[in-house]
C-alpha cells in the first residue's frame, strides 16, 4: 500500500524468530539440568510460616532460622508452608521454591564452599515479610 | 472545542454531558488526577527506601498499603482511564462517526471509575496488586481488603463497558466507504485491546466473587485449610493480567503510530504490518500467563509450554519497533514534545523487552523471580513505554482539547528529566534484584551495593518528581494563558491536523 517492498522486515522478523529459538533452546537445556535431583541427595524439610522459617534435618535435628549443611553435599529441600504463601530463597546458590500451604514443592542445591549465606522470603506474606530471613551455615564436612 | 475557555461552559453541562469528547475530557481529567496521586506515594517508598532503617514511614502494614494503592492506582486508574480518554476523543472522529456508537453507556462506564476509585483509597488494602491468597483470606484486615475487592470489581464492569462500545463503535459505526483495513492503526490497537478485555476480565471477575466469598468463609476455593487451592487463584489472577499488560501497552503504541509518522513527514512504513502485529500481540498475549508462576512446583513440561508462549510474544513486539524505526529513517523529523516522548518510548520499550526475554527464560527467572529486576522490568515497561506514549500524545492533543498550545521549553524539559530518572530509577533496579534485594520490603539490612543503588533509584525518582511539577504547571498555565494555537496545523508539520477542531459539540 505505501509502494515499498517490506523483505527487509520479513528477514528481520526471522533473525528474531531465530534468535528466540536459540534463547529458549538453551533455556530449556540448562533447566533440565538444573531440575535432575542427584539420587543421594540428603533430604532437608523446610517450613515457612509467619515470619519465620524453620529446618528439620534427615536425623530428626531441628532448627529454626539459622541453617547448617555441609560443604560437597547435595540437599533435596522439601519446602512447606503452615499458614501463607512464602517463597524459600538462597540467593547466592540461585535457590527459589514458593512454599505454598497444601502443596510440598521441592529444590536442590550443592554448597561448594564453607561460608554464611543469606536466606529470605521473597513472596509477599504480611506485616514482617521484610525480615523473614534467616542464615544458611555451609560448613567442613564432619568426619 | 471541549473546554471552550474562551467561552466557558458550566462545569456540569460536561459532567452530565454523553458526548464523547466531554466523556473523553473526564476520562482525562480523572486519570491525570490518579496519575499524581499514585505518583505521589512512589515517592514516599522512595524516600523510605533511601537508607536501611524507618526514614519517614512509620511502620510496614503502612509502607505495604502504600505499594499496594500505589499500583493498583497506576495501573486501574491511571493507565486504562488515560488510555480511554484517547479512545472516546479519537476512535469516532477516525471512524467518521458522529459519536461513540452507545454515547449514555460510556458516561455510566466512566462514572463508575470515582466511586472505584473512592473504595481502593479510603480502603487502603495491603494485600499487594496481586491479592494472593490465602494471605489475602486469612491474614489481610478487612474492611480494607474487601474494599478494594469491591473497587476493583467496578472498575472490572467498566472496562467490559467501555470495551463493548469501542468494538461496536469501530466495527459497526465506521464510515461505509471505509474498510477495515484503512481504520487507523490507532483505532484498530483500541480494538484490539477491547476484544483482550472483552476475553480476559471475566475471569478474573469470577476470581475475585469467589475471593471475596472465601473472605467470608462461606466456600473454600483457594483456602487450603477448606480443601482449596491458593495455586488456582494465580492461574485465573494471571490469565487475565498477563493479557492485560498487552490492554495497557496496544493503547500507547497505537498512540505512537499517530504521532511518529507525523513528526517524520514520512507515511508509515508498514501500515498491514502494524496490525498483523497487534492482532498477535492479543492473540499469544493469552499463551503465556504462568510464567508468572514458574517458581511455585509447576512440572517441567508445563514452564517449557509457557516459555514458548512467552518467547512468541517477542516477535510480534519487535515488529511494531522495526516500523517506528523505518517509518523514521530518512523522514524530515521535527522533534517536538510529542514526538521525543515516542522516540524515548520506543527506546525505553527495547530495553525493557530485552529484559523480558531474561525473565521468560527458566533457568534466569530463578535469579530475578520477585527481586528488584522485575520491579526495574515491570516498571520500565509501564513508565517507560506505556506513561511516555501516553505523555507524549498529551502534548500532542493539547491543542486540540483546550485549543492553546502548552510551553514548548517546559515540555521539552519535563521529558529529559523525566527520561534521566526513568533510566537512573529502573536500570539501577535491574542491577540491584541481581544482587538479590526482594521487591515489597519495608526496610533492607544494610548491605552497601544494596544502600548505593537505592540511594540511585530513589535520586532519580525525585527528578521524576520535579519534571512532573513543571508539567503540572505547564498544563494548567498555558490551557488558561498559552498562545491560541492554530488549528489547521498546530505543530507546524504540514498536512492537516486531520481533527475536525470547528466541528462544535453538535449535541450540547
Amino acid at each position: 500500500m505505501s509502494g515499498h517492498s517490506n523483505w527487509p522486515e520479513w528477514i528481520y522478523v526471522g533473525v528474531v524468530v531465530a534468535l528466540m529459538c536459540w534463547v529458549g533452546a538453551e533455556a530449556w537445556e540448562a533447566e533440565r539440568l538444573v531440575e535432575h535431583v542427584p539420587a543421594d541427595a540428603e533430604v532437608i524439610k523446610v517450613t515457612g510460616q509467619q515470619w519465620f522459617w524453620s529446618f528439620e534435618h534427615e536425623d530428626g535435628t531441628k532448627e529454626i532460622g539459622e541453617l547448617h549443611v555441609e560443604k560437597g553435599k547435595a540437599y533435596k529441600l522439601e519446602i512447606h508452608s503452615k499458614d501463607v504463601n512464602h517463597s524459600f530463597n538462597i540467593h547466592d546458590y540461585v535457590v527459589l521454591m514458593d512454599a505454598i500451604p497444601g502443596r510440598v514443592n521441592t529444590v536442590w542445591f550443592a554448597p561448594t564452599d564453607v561460608g554464611e549465606h543469606d536466606i529470605q522470603c521473597r513472596e509477599y506474606c504480611g506485616l514482617i515479610h521484610y525480615n523473614m530471613r534467616g542464615t544458611l551455615i555451609v560448613e567442613e564436612p564432619h568426619s | 472545542m471541549v473546554l471552550e475557555l474562551q467561552k466557558p461552559r458550566p462545569i456540569w453541562q460536561i459532567m452530565f454531558s454523553t458526548h464523547h469528547t466531554d466523556v473523553g475530557l473526564l476520562y482525562l481529567i480523572t486519570s491525570l488526577g490518579f496519575l499524581f496521586m499514585g505518583g505521589a506515594l512512589a515517592l514516599a517508598i522512595r524516600a523510605e527506601l533511601f537508607l536501611p532503617g524507618s526514614q519517614i514511614i512509620a511502620d510496614s502494614m503502612t509502607f505495604n498499603r502504600i505499594f499496594t494503592v500505589h499500583g493498583t492506582t497506576l495501573i486501574f486508574l491511571f493507565i486504562i482511564p488515560f488510555a480511554s480518554a484517547v479512545g472516546n476523543y479519537f476512535v469516532p472522529i477516525m471512524v467518521r462517526y458522529k459519536d461513540m456508537a452507545y454515547p449514555k453507556l460510556n458516561a455510566i462506564a466512566f462514572w463508575m471509575i470515582p466511586p472505584a476509585g473512592a473504595l481502593i483509597w479510603l480502603g487502603f488494602a495491603d494485600f499487594t496488586w496481586y491479592a494472593t491468597p490465602p494471605y489475602s483470606i486469612i491474614s489481610a484486615p478487612g474492611p480494607a481488603a474487601d474494599m478494594w475487592i469491591f473497587g476493583l470489581k467496578i472498575l472490572g464492569v467498566s472496562s467490559v463497558l467501555g470495551a463493548i462500545n469501542f468494538v461496536v463503535t469501530i466495527l459497526k459505526c465506521k464510515h461505509p466507504d471505509m474498510s477495515i483495513g484503512q481504520v487507523p492503526l490507532l483505532a484498530w490497537s483500541f480494538l484490539s485491546s477491547s476484544l483482550i478485555i472483552l476475553v480476559a476480565i471475566p475471569t478474573f471477575a469470577a476470581a475475585l466473587l469467589m475471593l471475596l466469598t472465601d473472605r467470608l468463609g462461606v466456600t473454600g476455593f483457594f483456602n487450603p485449610a477448606m480443601g482449596g487451592d491458593p495455586i488456582a487463584y494465580a492461574h485465573l489472577f494471571w490469565f487475565t493480567f498477563h493479557p492485560e499488560v498487552y490492554v495497557l501497552v496496544i493503547p500507547a503504541i497505537g498512540m505512537m503510530y499517530e504521532i511518529i509518522p507525523r513528526f517524520s513527514r514520512k507515511p508509515i512504513y508498514s501500515f498491514n504490518s502494524g496490525i498483523f502485529a497487534f492482532v498477535l500481540l492479543s492473540i499469544v498475549g493469552f499463551s503465556s500467563w504462568a510464567h508468572h508462576m514458574y517458581a511455585t512446583g509447576m512440572s517441567f513440561t508445563e514452564k517449557t509450554v509457557f516459555m514458548v508462549g512467552t518467547l512468541a510474544a517477542v516477535p510480534a513486539s519487535a515488529m511494531h519497533v522495526y516500523n517506528f524505526i523505518a517509518t523514521m529513517w530518512n523522514g524530515r523529523i521535527k522533534f517536538l514534545t510529542p514526538m521525543m516522548w515516542s522516540v524515548g518510548g520506543i527506546a525505553l520499550f527495547f530495553s525493557a523487552g530485552a529484559g523480558g526475554v531474561a525473565n521468560a527464560a527458566m533457568p534466569l527467572d530463578f535469579t530475578t523471580h520477585d527481586t528488584y529486576w522485575v520491579v526495574g522490568h515491570f516498571h520500565l515497561f509501564v513508565m517507560g513505554t506505556i506513561a511516555f506514549g501516553s505523555i507524549g500524545f498529551l502534548y500532542y492533543m493539547y491543542p486540540y482539547v483546550t485549543g492553546r498550545m502548552y510551553n514548548e521549553t517546559m515540555g521539552k524539559i519535563h521529558f529529559i528529566m523525566s527520561f534521566i530518572g526513568t533510566v537512573l530509577v529502573f536500570f539501577t533496579q535491574h542491577v540491584l534484584g541481581l544482587y538479590g534485594m526482594p521487591r515489597r520490603i519495608f526496610d533492607y539490612p544494610p548491605i552497601p551495593e544494596w544502600i548505593a543503588m537505592n540511594q540511585i533509584a530513589s535520586v532519580g525518582a525525585m527528578i521524576i518528581g520535579v519534571s512532573m511539577a513543571i508539567f503540572l504547571a505547564n498544563m494548567i498555565y498555558s490551557a488558561g494563558k498559552g498562545k491560541p494555537a492554530n488549528t489547521e496545523d498546530p505543530f507546524g508539520v504540514g498536512g492537516k491536523y486531520y481533527y475536525p477542531f470547528e466541528a462544535k459539540n453538535p449535541s450540547h
